[in-house]
């Protein structure tokens, strides 16, 4: 039978819930088109990950190594190299995340296989892959139709499937031995945390967010006022944090903190879908945007479509003793 | 050093409303301002940041039409030393595969101690191009670099991972890395800065000096055989608030208080 091979993903000894997203979406694919779900689990002392993955796929293949302990291209190429040239899975899954990032190209042109990367879904037409994912920074949905291949191979977005796990299967285990490991060109050397700049954004009610729409750093003090009023601390997205006209750690999105105040004032931010994973879970999100179309719109509860400049010094207003 | 950037043109889209052709196989680009891929304009920078510290020289590599010329000018201005334009003709339609066989064929003949270019381009975001590069010319690498630091024949990487936290990394030179946005502070681009660099000679090159064929690029050699482009839907969607400003500030005000437990 053919099967959906999905290389979970780990850090520091934890299952990502990318792994279980992946779960998900594989487990779809494959009862609609009689295949089978097989897990590769690459790592070092993996029985108790594995325990949380065989009651939900089909196959759970295991290779312990301490060279896999934490993802680094060389032996993970190697291990997936052999893994999937041995069986000829159909189709190869692992997450569009800074190890799916950085893995699947070189491993789509080892092995001459067609990736499409960043996919909300993929659907089989007749065994022809069909995917869905977006351009032009989320503002554009793409449906690509694929020419027919023996094999294919995937990188999906986190968040489009749901992270709990059905446990309605008992999967046959196998360990695999790894393969012989050449000379690393790259390694691992260890995981640095952020510096933090003394406001903690993910404790705070309110949030008053600055996107790209600000246009300049000097700017920022009118936002800042205006969320002195209220007493909340300033957040952004990447844009801002990039230019280094706010701290890296106000940064909200997948690179940087997930926040869920009680309201999240998004001003001047489009809402590409990096930012959203960081914020769409705020219980009130309030967004004020130029451009009536910005995804943001999307998540928020309350839109103003209008300029923030306008917007903010009156907003500000409304909060003067 | 020799360093090796590759660059893209592209619509710049982010304040644009985008509207989809008529045939629905591309965006109206009639009136959008084409620009350099942002990740691909850090990359100039650190490359130029490179050459400052360690000496060498800069390469720069497109593969688009002529108008991308522009985009290795910015880079020239900005410190680069040479530049490569790779015809489209050819190449329109391909898929990362396709660009990276056009790329490949450029670089591999190109002293390079170090490749840069951006994690991935704004228009198609498939964030793979280097990645092949690397494979092909059988370099080790290193994407998503948000600190490069070089040591004789070592690299250190800091790449971004999620949740504010990073890994380093340490590779053999030569590498190829991609870089992410914020990684430094690109240096402003004047039109007396182009001016001065307007004496060096783009060298063009395209597909068929390349030595490729029309299977391995485009549509011919992408692995996608059709594309339907779609608005996204809204979803439910915000309760887009209206009146006056002052209506609007005042119920904004309102929600804040209820939600946000301000007095």
């Amino acid at each position: 039978m053919d099967e959906i091979l999905v290389l979970a993903e780990h850090r520091r000894g934890q299952l990502r819930d990318i792994t279980f997203e992946m779960m998900n979406f594989a487990k779809a694919l494959a009862s609609g088109n009689q295949m089978e779900v097989t897990v590769l689990l690459l790592g070092h002392g993996i029985d108790e990950m594995a325990g949380h993955l065989e009651n939900s796929c089909d196959n759970l293949l295991m290779m312990d190594s301490p060279e896999l302990a934490d993802y680094t291209p060389d032996p993970y190429l190697l291990a997936l190299e052999k893994t999937i040239n041995e069986r000829r899975s159909f189709l190869t899954v692992m997450g569009h995340t800074a190890a799916g990032m950085d893995l699947a190209p070189a491993l789509a042109a080892r092995l001459s296989i067609p990736l499409m990367s960043d996919c909300l879904d993929a659907t089989l037409n007749n065994g022809i892959l069909e995917v869905e994912r977006q351009i032009y920074g989320g503002k554009i949905n793409a449906k690509l139709g694929m020419k027919p291949f023996a094999q294919y191979f995937v990188t999906q977005r986190t968040g489009c499937f749901p992270t709990s796990l059905v446990h309605d299967k008992s999967a046959g285990k196998f360990p695999l031995k790894p393969p012989a490991w050449q000379e690393f060109r790259r390694n691992f050397v260890e995981y640095v945390e952020a510096e933090l700049s003394g406001v903690d954004i993910t404790a705070a009610d309110i949030l008053v967010s600055v996107g790209r729409g600000i246009g300049k750093p000097e700017s920022i003090a009118m936002v800042q006022e205006f969320a002195d009023a209220i007493g909340a601390p300033l957040s952004c997205s990447r844009p801002v944090a990039d230019k280094g006209w706010l701290p890296k750690d106000r940064q909200v999105g997948t690179s940087g903190k997930t926040v869920r105040p009680k309201v999240y004032i998004a001003l001047g931010i489009s809402g590409a879908f990096q930012h959203q994973a960081g914020m769409k879970n705020a219980e009130t999100i309030i967004a004020v945007n130029k451009d009536a179309r910005a995804p943001i719109f999307n998540v928020a509860q309350y839109g103003i479509v209008g300029d923030l400049f306008q917007v903010v010094p009156i907003l500000k207003e409304k909060f003067s003793k | 050093m020799n360093i090796v950037v590759c660059v893209k043109q592209i619509p710049e889209v982010a304040e644009a409303e985008l509207e989809i052709n008529k045939q629905g196989s591309g965006i109206d680009t009639e009136d959008l301002v084409m620009g350099i891929n942002e990740w691909d304009n850090y990359a100039v920078e650190e490359a130029v940041l490179v050459k400052e510290r360690h000496g060498g020289s800069v390469t720069v590599v497109t593969l688009g039409d002529a108008d991308s010329e522009d985009v290795l000018r910015r880079a020239l201005a900005m410190g680069a030393d040479e530049a490569v334009l790779i015809q489209e003709e050819g190449f329109e339609g391909s898929d990362a595969f396709g660009i990276a066989r056009g790329l490949y064929r450029a670089v591999k003949n190109l002293p390079h101690d170090l490749i840069l270019m951006g994690v991935q381009a704004s228009d198609d975001g498939w964030a793979q191009v280097g990645l092949i590069l690397a494979e092909w010319l059988d370099l080790p690498f290193a994407s998503l670099a948000v600190d490069v630091q070089i040591n004789g024949d070592l690299v250190s990487v800091h790449r971004e991972l999620e949740s504010n936290t990073q890994e380093k990394v340490e590779l053999s030179l030569p590498a190829l890395i991609t870089v992410q946005t914020g990684i430094n502070d690109p240096r402003y681009v004047s039109i007396m800065g182009i001016r001065k660099v307007r004496n060096i000679q783009v060298r063009e090159t395209d597909y068929e000096e390349l030595g490729l064929s029309e299977d391995e690029i485009g549509l011919g050699g992408s692995s996608v055989a059709s594309r339907t482009l779609s608005l996204p839907s809204g979803g439910e969607g915000a309760e887009i608030l209206t009146g006056t400003l002052n209506d609007i500030c005042e119920k904004t005000a309102q929600i804040i208080r209820d939600r946000g437990g301000v007095s």
